[in-house]
This record gives C-alpha cells, sequence and structure tokens, in this order.
C-alpha cells in the first residue's frame, strides 16, 4: 500500500497541515487567551499580573448592551437569511440537475467581488438620495426620502445581503440528499403535507440549518465593516467592538476577552451541529 | 363487485408520452392472497404499484378496493400501505417510533399505541427493539420493521416494491420463507412486485406475469411453470431451453418440429397458429431433459448436441450443449446414473414430448 516512493509525499503533506495549524491556528489562539487573561499596559498593550479583569468586564451593562443589541442583529440577519434560503434551497434542489448547476453559480458569482466594495454599493442603493429612495419617489409612493442608510435595517440588509449564500449552500446540500421515498413513506402512512413537513423534513434538514446558521450567525457578529458603512453610530456589532478595543482604545485583553466569547459560541454551535449529524447517522438509511 | 376480493383494478391505463407503461391491466386479487407482479425491469410494474399506492393517477381505468372506488383518495386516506424498494425508514425516529408514525397520525392514544408497537415488534421477531436507530439493524432486521410499520396499520393492501433486493443472496432466501409465513400470520394482502422470478414463485399464491405494460399471464406459480401461456412466460419463468423450427406435422394436440439441422423433435402444441408449415418454438425444461445413451424411453422425443461444458452445482448441476448455435442446457443427476462427458462429445437428449411446450413462432 505505502510504497516508499509515497512516504515522503506523505510526511511533506503532513508537516505541512500540522505546520499551518500550529502556526497559523494554535499559536494565535493561544495568545489571544493569554491577553484575555492579561492587564492592560498603555506602553507594551499588556502586561502581567494575570487576571479576570477583562471577562469581568464584559459584564458591565455598557458592554453587555452592545453585545444583547449585536445578538439581536446577528439573530434577525440569521432569521431572515433562514426564512429566504430554506424555500431557495428546497426549490434548487428540484429543478433540473444542469440548471442547479447554473444557479449555484450565479449564487457564487458576487464571492469574486470584494464584500467591502458590495457594502459599498449597497450604500449607494440605500443613501438619502441613492436609487432606491429615488426610484421610490419618481414612481410617486414617497414624498419624501425615507431614512434608510445608518439605521438598524440598513445593518440587517448588509448582512443578510453578504451572508445568505452561506445560509442557502448547506441547506441545499440536505434538500439534495432528501429521498423522496421518505417524503412517499409519510404520505403513504397517512401524513399530509404539515404533518409531513414537520416530522421528516424539518428533522432531515436540521442538519443543514443548523450549519447555515452557524455560517451566518457568528459572522453577523463579527462582520465589523458593514456597521462602519451602513450603521452610523449606534448599531455596533460584537466586531466592532473588538475591533475598537486592539485599534483604537488599545485595550487587548478585553478585545481578546470578547473575541474569546464570540469563539467558546461559536464552539458550542459545532457542537450541536456535530449531535443533530450523528442523530441521523452516516449512511442515512 | 364480488366483496371477496380485496383490490380489483379494470382496464387501467397509464401513459407517459405515447408510451403506455400500464396498457389496460385488469386484475382481481381475492382477500388474503399473496400476489406477485412480476416482470423485467421496465415492464411497467412499478408504475402500477404506485397507481394502488396513489402516488400516481391512472389516465384510464378504475381501482377498487374492497368495493370502494380509490381514483381520487389520496395517498394519505387509503387502507394500502406500501414497503419501499430502500424501506425508507425515517433516519431520524428510532424503530418504535417509525412504527408509532402511523398510528399517531391517526390520534391513537399514546398507551394503545405503545401497546401495538410492541405487539407487531414480537410478531416479526424483533420484541424489544422499540428504543433501537433503525442504523444500528441488520439488513433484514430494517426489512422486518418497514413491515412492521405497515402492518400495524393493519391495512388491506400491503404494496412491496422489491423489497429484497437490497440483501444478499443467503439473507434473501430467508427472508423469502419469512415473509410468505408473515403473510399467512397476518392475513394481510400482499402485491409485490419483482423482477426475480423464484421470489416470486416461492411467494406467492397467484403471480402475474407482466411485460411492456401488460399482463402476459396471470395464475398461480405451478401453473406459470408447467402450463406457461406465451413463450415469454416460458422463458422467464423458470429455466427453459427454445429450439425454432417448421413444423411438419400436428395430431392429437402434439407437434412434430424439424429444426435446421434436420432433426425432428415433439412437443405439446400451446398456442393457436401452430399449422404444418409454419415456423414454432419449443420450450422444454432442462430437468424434463434426460441424458441418454441408447435405450429410448417409448413415447419419449430426442435429438442430438454437441457438449460444451458441464457446470457443477451440487444437485443443480447441469451440462452445457449446442444444438447448432443455441444453447441447451439439462440436468445432471448426481446419482451416477450421468454418463461421462467429454467436450466436444455428441450426446443424446430425451424427454416426454407431454412435457414440451411448443408455440407459434412470432405469436406475442
Amino acid at each position: 500500500m505505502r510504497s516508499a516512493r509515497q512516504q515522503p509525499f506523505r510526511t511533506a503533506v503532513l508537516i505541512l497541515v500540522w505546520g499551518w495549524l500550529l502556526f497559523l491556528v494554535f499559536t494565535p489562539n493561544l495568545l489571544v487567551v493569554g491577553a484575555s487573561v492579561m492587564t492592560r499596559d498603555p506602553g507594551t498593550f499588556i502586561s502581567l499580573p494575570l487576571n479576570l479583569d477583562a471577562y469581568r468586564q464584559l459584564l458591565n451593562p455598557l458592554y453587555l448592551e452592545v453585545f444583547l443589541h449585536s445578538l439581536y442583529m446577528a439573530a434577525m440577519t440569521t432569521l431572515i437569511c433562514l426564512l429566504i434560503g430554506y424555500p431557495f434551497a428546497w426549490s434548487l434542489s428540484k429543478v433540473a440537475r444542469q440548471h442547479q448547476v447554473l444557479l449555484i453559480f450565479l449564487l457564487i458569482v458576487p464571492f469574486w467581488t470584494n464584500s467591502l466594495v458590495r457594502t459599498y454599493a449597497l450604500k449607494l442603493i440605500l443613501a438619502t438620495n441613492g436609487l432606491l429612495n429615488s426610484a421610490l419617489m419618481s414612481l410617486g409612493l414617497i414624498e419624501e426620502p425615507l431614512q434608510m442608510l445608518y439605521t438598524e435595517g440598513a445593518v440587517i440588509i448588509g448582512l443578510v445581503y453578504l451572508l445568505l449564500p452561506f445560509m442557502i449552500l448547506p441547506l441545499y446540500a440536505v434538500f439534495d440528499d432528501l429521498r423522496d421515498d421518505l417524503l412517499r413513506a409519510s404520505h403513504d402512512l397517512g401524513a399530509g403535507r404539515f404533518s409531513t413537513f414537520i416530522h421528516v423534513i424539518v428533522p432531515l434538514t436540521l442538519p443543514g440549518v443548523l450549519a447555515g446558521v452557524m455560517l451566518v450567525l457568528l459572522p453577523a457578529m463579527g462582520l465589523f465593516f458593514v456597521p462602519d458603512i451602513l450603521g452610523g453610530s449606534r448599531n455596533l456589532l460584537v466586531g466592532n467592538v473588538i475591533k475598537n478595543q486592539f485599534l483604537d482604545a488599545r485595550n487587548w485583553p478585553f478585545g481578546a476577552a470578547a473575541s474569546i466569547v464570540l469563539t467558546l459560541a461559536m464552539a458550542f454551535l459545532m457542537f450541536a451541529h456535530r449531535l443533530s449529524k450523528r442523530r441521523i447517522g452516516e449512511e442515512g438509511v | 363487485m364480488t366483496t371477496a376480493s380485496d383490490l380489483s383494478c379494470h382496464g387501467l391505463v397509464r401513459r407517459f408520452g405515447r408510451q403506455s407503461a400500464v396498457d389496460h391491466i385488469s386484475l382481481d386479487v381475492p382477500a388474503g392472497t399473496f400476489f406477485s407482479i412480476l416482470g423485467p425491469s421496465g415492464c411497467g410494474k412499478t408504475t402500477l404499484l404506485r397507481l394502488l399506492a396513489g402516488f400516481d393517477k391512472p389516465d384510464a381505468g378504475d381501482i377498487h378496493i374492497r368495493g370502494q372506488r380509490m381514483n381520487d383518495v389520496p395517498p394519505n386516506r387509503r387502507p394500502v400501505n406500501m414497503v419501499f424498494q430502500h424501506l425508507a425508514l425515517f433516519p431520524t425516529m428510532s424503530v418504535g417510533d417509525n412504527i408509532a408514525y402511523g398510528l399517531k397520525r391517526r390520534k391513537v392514544a399514546s398507551a394503545e399505541r405503545n401497546k401495538r408497537v410492541a405487539k407487531v415488534l414480537e410478531q416479526v421477531g424483533l420484541p424489544g427493539l422499540e428504543h433501537r436507530n433503525p442504523q444500528e439493524l441488520s439488513g433484514g432486521q430494517r426489512q422486518r420493521v418497514a413491515l412492521a410499520r405497515c402492518l400495524v396499520l393493519e391495512p388491506t393492501l400491503l404494496l412491496l416494491d422489491e423489497p429484497l433486493g437490497a440483501l444478499d443472496l443467503k439473507l434473501r432466501e430467508q427472508m423469502k420463507i419469512e415473509l410468505k409465513h408473515l403473510q399467512k400470520q397476518f392475513g394481510t394482502t400482499f402485491v409485490y412486485i419483482t423482477h426475480d422470478q423464484s421470489e416470486a414463485m416461492v411467494m406467492s399464491d397467484q403471480v402475474a406475469v407482466m411485460k411492456n405494460g401488460r399482463f402476459d399471464q396471470v395464475a398461480p406459480p405451478e401453473d406459470l411453470y408447467r402450463e406457461p401461456a406465451t413463450p415469454f412466460v416460458a422463458g422467464f419463468v423458470g429455466d427453459n431451453n427454445q429450439l425454432v423450427g417448421e413444423v411438419v406435422s400436428v395430431r392429437d394436440n402434439l407437434a412434430e418440429i424439424r429444426l435446421e439441422d434436420g432433426e425432428v423433435v415433439r412437443g405439446r402444441v400451446a398456442s393457436g397458429g401452430v399449422k404444418a408449415g409454419g415456423r414454432a418454438e419449443l420450450y422444454v425444461r432442462p430437468e424434463s431433459l434426460v441424458l441418454t445413451g441408447d435405450a429410448l424411453n417409448e413415447g419419449y422425443s430426442a435429438m442430438q448436441a454437441r457438449v460444451r461444458t458441464t457446470l457443477f452445482d451440487g444437485a443443480n448441476s447441469r451440462v452445457e450443449a449446442a444444438k447448432g448455435d443455441q444453447p441447451v442446457y439439462a440436468r445432471l443427476p448426481q446419482d451416477g446414473s450421468a454418463p461421462r462427458l467429454t467436450t466436444d462429445g455428441i450426446i443424446r437428449l430425451a424427454w416426454d414430448p407431454m412435457l414440451a411446450r411448443v408455440f407459434a413462432a412470432g405469436n406475442p
């Protein structure tokens, strides 16, 4: 099986992967963990002694409010993505194969443009004298321009726009695996459409939903440039807090603690996702 | 409408484009029967089953179940359940929940539900497996869960769509027998579709042989074997040798046929249109052929053939010979009565003409 010639290649690949993980994943994360338990220092950014002040500071009502507001916007974004993405992915799995490829391709094309640029484009649409307002006014639907930019809504629209594909793709994967026989079996055993949806389709697509939530919810708390461009000063994300602590306030321990909390939330979601997948089993019978 | 039949179809038609997948099929399945529909893939048997289950609607004809017209009844309201080809057990549910699924949809109270699930699991030989996941079970066990999931609902009719196809050979043999016992035990009417003639023969009370959307013959397995109504049935059900030639004479229902190499063989006429001068096909089963030296039983028909090879398989051992370019198989008894065979040696094969069937060639 393992010929002598394959052995060096194998070793090289393993070293590359482990090196990558060690220097670009484990080490930075350990540094962040370390920073989060150290003390703020105006000169060297961080210094001893070790303490949990940064985590205590997270419980400060001011930051708690920012965190909850951020969570709220991320949750709304996720919900909207799910409400659009679920039927979208379902219909996508129903169209003819060759069209599916094209539609998925179209879904991915926007990624070729930098998301910062796309967010600025969205700003042009939502601005007071922007495309949307001009269109609505020339149609006579409104008389004065609406304040759309620099609102919570604008931030959510921006996040949904950037993150929707991340919801659709995992959902498409589970719908693509969903066998018609299971739906027929449910129907055959006496279930109506609604019953089949609740008892068969939802549980079977749950891993896709969780994967989608995972890919949308956490990035939605971290994409700091979206509120920077579309949200004004009041609609901050956890990502903005972290960025500000590192770059502006120079409070590294606090920024590090905030990002650790985000990471832990991510880990929890991944754990839930694994559980749901194991329930369904690898082969899916 | 006789009350004795659980399923009765009349003039069923289902077309896809210009093709008729189901072409004017009528059938009548008496209560408590094991009814098989046997045919090669693409003969329309799956389409027929889908019509019966209600997943598809016929373009013409009627389906009655216990005298009730079913054409416009959706699958979830039909007294019919189906065991799917790949079983379609819900992977997100335990064995117990899979079986209780239909009962829950009927709003059966939970105490009663648990009792019935436990009882049916016992009946299919899987007592106490309620809390397992279907993925943890073996192929044969999953099969039984799929059966139990349907039988717990006490359907008038149970449809089975080649459910044994995914099992390995040994398990399949075992499940064949088991299925037949379960059917007798529950007394439910089974409609079973398969392309495997052995499955159909072993299990069924009645077999319908289907070809190109039509039934060639509907009969008990023994009759299909002994009295095939068409050349297709003769060739499809059980092994058979086919010999083609020209009819020399027809007398007392026995036809004499001259084969291409000039030899004349005899068999019983099985269809209309066999007359002197016409072409005919003679079918004779490998197990009807006797290897003879010189002695010939009186009244037997015989011919010569060239040995190609012997196929040793214990009690099913056969010799493969050639008549012209047509292969001919004959049973090779393993009791020492068979002569020694050499490749390319000439053997004499004899048979009772009453066991051979002659059809007019080109007759459907």
